[in-house]
């Protein structure tokens, strides 16, 4: 197991003018988990964005540091998997090339069959993995995302309203995948279900004050 | 880590995904195919000079390239995919894939506007091929790479494709300039040494735009 940690050193983000949250502390050492609460707009997926580094912070600052090496911003993606309702996997390709091409343009090198229907095995798609994703239902999109999140087993996951769309199945499936990953690694959970917030050892609310 | 393994990877995905979409192509074509028609109407049967069909050669693929060349973007951005990329590879390696296939469909672009010409207008002869050959290589490279970093400054900019030829003028303008210039050499038959200049320029144009939108692209796409 690696070790790595994540650190929020009082983060604060405005967009334009309008202050989102202000001075948010947190810190996650691996094996562990975090969970982000807070109702709709407190800002929780604006925060989890800033820990993938696709939003920088206004103020404050964000390290993941793995095996006592902190990330440069460019190369997070490479430590980071991140599954949510509002990121798209390509239309046109199937399940398997969706996995495949991303892994290769993450890391540069061949995903191997054997990996990858597992992972779609693991999520329930094995069935459909020839089928173009634009033929997807929602649920079953957010559970190919999963499998493109955790190819590079991620030294962080972060999920963004991680049950969306999906069934009592896929939840467990979900709930698995949470459960691995807050023992092995970081993992960040970004919701406003009380339930998925208890999959954390640890929460943050926003937007209180 | 393979940074041009990535860089494939990235091209790769992106020709698969125009193979099957034909965002770019199908804007390509429709743009190519209609403004030389156009040309053609206008002209009836009188013969133009080389001057004026070396313009009317790279009217035709500016606007076409311009028109095409956004996409590879805006496509993403209006998808939503541009997170997805954003959380899959580094600003880096996205612009040094999209420039390549940028390259690719603008050289491909600029092979098929020459092979039209070359069988519509009787004038457009291709009398010093080495001139024209490093003209049309050197001036896809600066189309695209412009068009690249232009197509990711709209895209985040929000306000779609419209805003892009208008844009792109004034970048774009010493570029046309020169290889307007080189290309009516090429027609006219000139010997290479004359058009010695308008290549250093083009050489210059390039590794500017490249080097300039390399840096330029690390703000662009991170908010
Ligand atoms: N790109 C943006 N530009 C301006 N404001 C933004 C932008 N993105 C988010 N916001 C604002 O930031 C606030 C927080 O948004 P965010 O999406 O992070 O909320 P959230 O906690 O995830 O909400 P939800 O529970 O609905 O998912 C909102 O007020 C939103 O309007
Ligand atoms: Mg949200």
């Amino acid at each position: 197991m690696r070790s790595s940690s994540v650190k929020l050193d009082s983060v604060s983000k405005r967009f334009n003018r309008r202050t989102i949250f202000e001075k948010v502390s947190a810190s996650v050492n691996a094996p562990g988990s975090l969970a982000i609460t807070g109702r709709n707009g407190s800002g929780k997926s604006t925060l989890v964005k800033i820990l993938a580094g696709v939003l920088s912070a206004t103020e404050g600052k964000v390290s993941l540091t793995v095996d006592g090496h902190e990330i440069p911003r460019e190369l997070l993606y490479q430590q980071v998997g991140f599954v949510s309702p509002y990121l798209m996997l390509y239309d046109e390709f199937s399940a398997a090339e969706n996995i495949r091409l991303l892994e290769s343009m993450r890391s540069g090198r061949r995903a191997a069959d054997t990996e990858i229907d597992s992972l779609l095995d693991m999520v329930g798609l094995a069935h459909r993995r020839n089928d173009r994703i634009g033929t997807f239902s929602s649920g079953m999109k957010q559970r190919a995302k999963y499998a493109v999140a955790l190819i590079h087993r991620p030294a962080m996951l972060i999920l963004d309203e991680p049950t969306s769309n999906l069934d009592a199945e896929g939840i467990a499936i979900v709930r698995g995948v949470a459960e691995r990953q807050s023992t092995s690694g970081i993992l960040i959970v970004a919701t406003n279900d009380s339930e998925e917030a208890g999959w954390c050892s640890q929460q943050i609310p926003l937007g209180i004050g | 880590m393979s940074v041009r393994a990535q860089i494939g990877a990235v091209v790769v995905k992106d020709v698969r995904s125009e193979v099957r979409n034909r965002y770019a192509i199908n804007a390509l074509v429709m743009f190519v195919v209609t403004a030389v028609a156009t040309i053609l109407f206008a002209l009836r049967s009188e013969q133009p000079g080389p001057a004026t069909l070396a313009g009317m050669y790279w009217v035709v693929i500016f606007f076409s390239a311009m028109s095409g060349l956004a996409r590879i973007f805006v496509s993403e951005e209006e998808r939503g995919t541009a997170l997805t990329l954003q959380l899959t590879t580094s600003p880096g390696i996205l612009f040094a894939g999209k420039l390549a296939v940028n390259t690719g469909l603008t050289l491909l672009l600029t092979l098929s506007v020459s092979a039209l010409y070359i069988v519509t207008f009787p004038g457009f002869v291709i009398r010093s091929p080495d001139i024209f050959a490093l003209t049309v290589l050197l001036g896809s490279i600066g189309f695209s790479a412009s068009a690249t970093i232009l197509a990711a400054i709209i895209a985040k900019a929000n306000s779609r494709g419209t805003l892009y030829p208008v844009l792109s003028f004034p970048i774009l303008i010493p570029l046309l300039m020169t290889v307007m210039n080189a290309t009516e050499k090429a027609l006219e038959g000139a010997a290479f040494i004359e058009a010695v200049g308008d290549m250093q320029v083009l050489v210059g144009y390039c590794l500017i735009m490249i080097a300039g939108s390399f840096l330029l692209f690390d703000y662009v796409w991170n908010d």
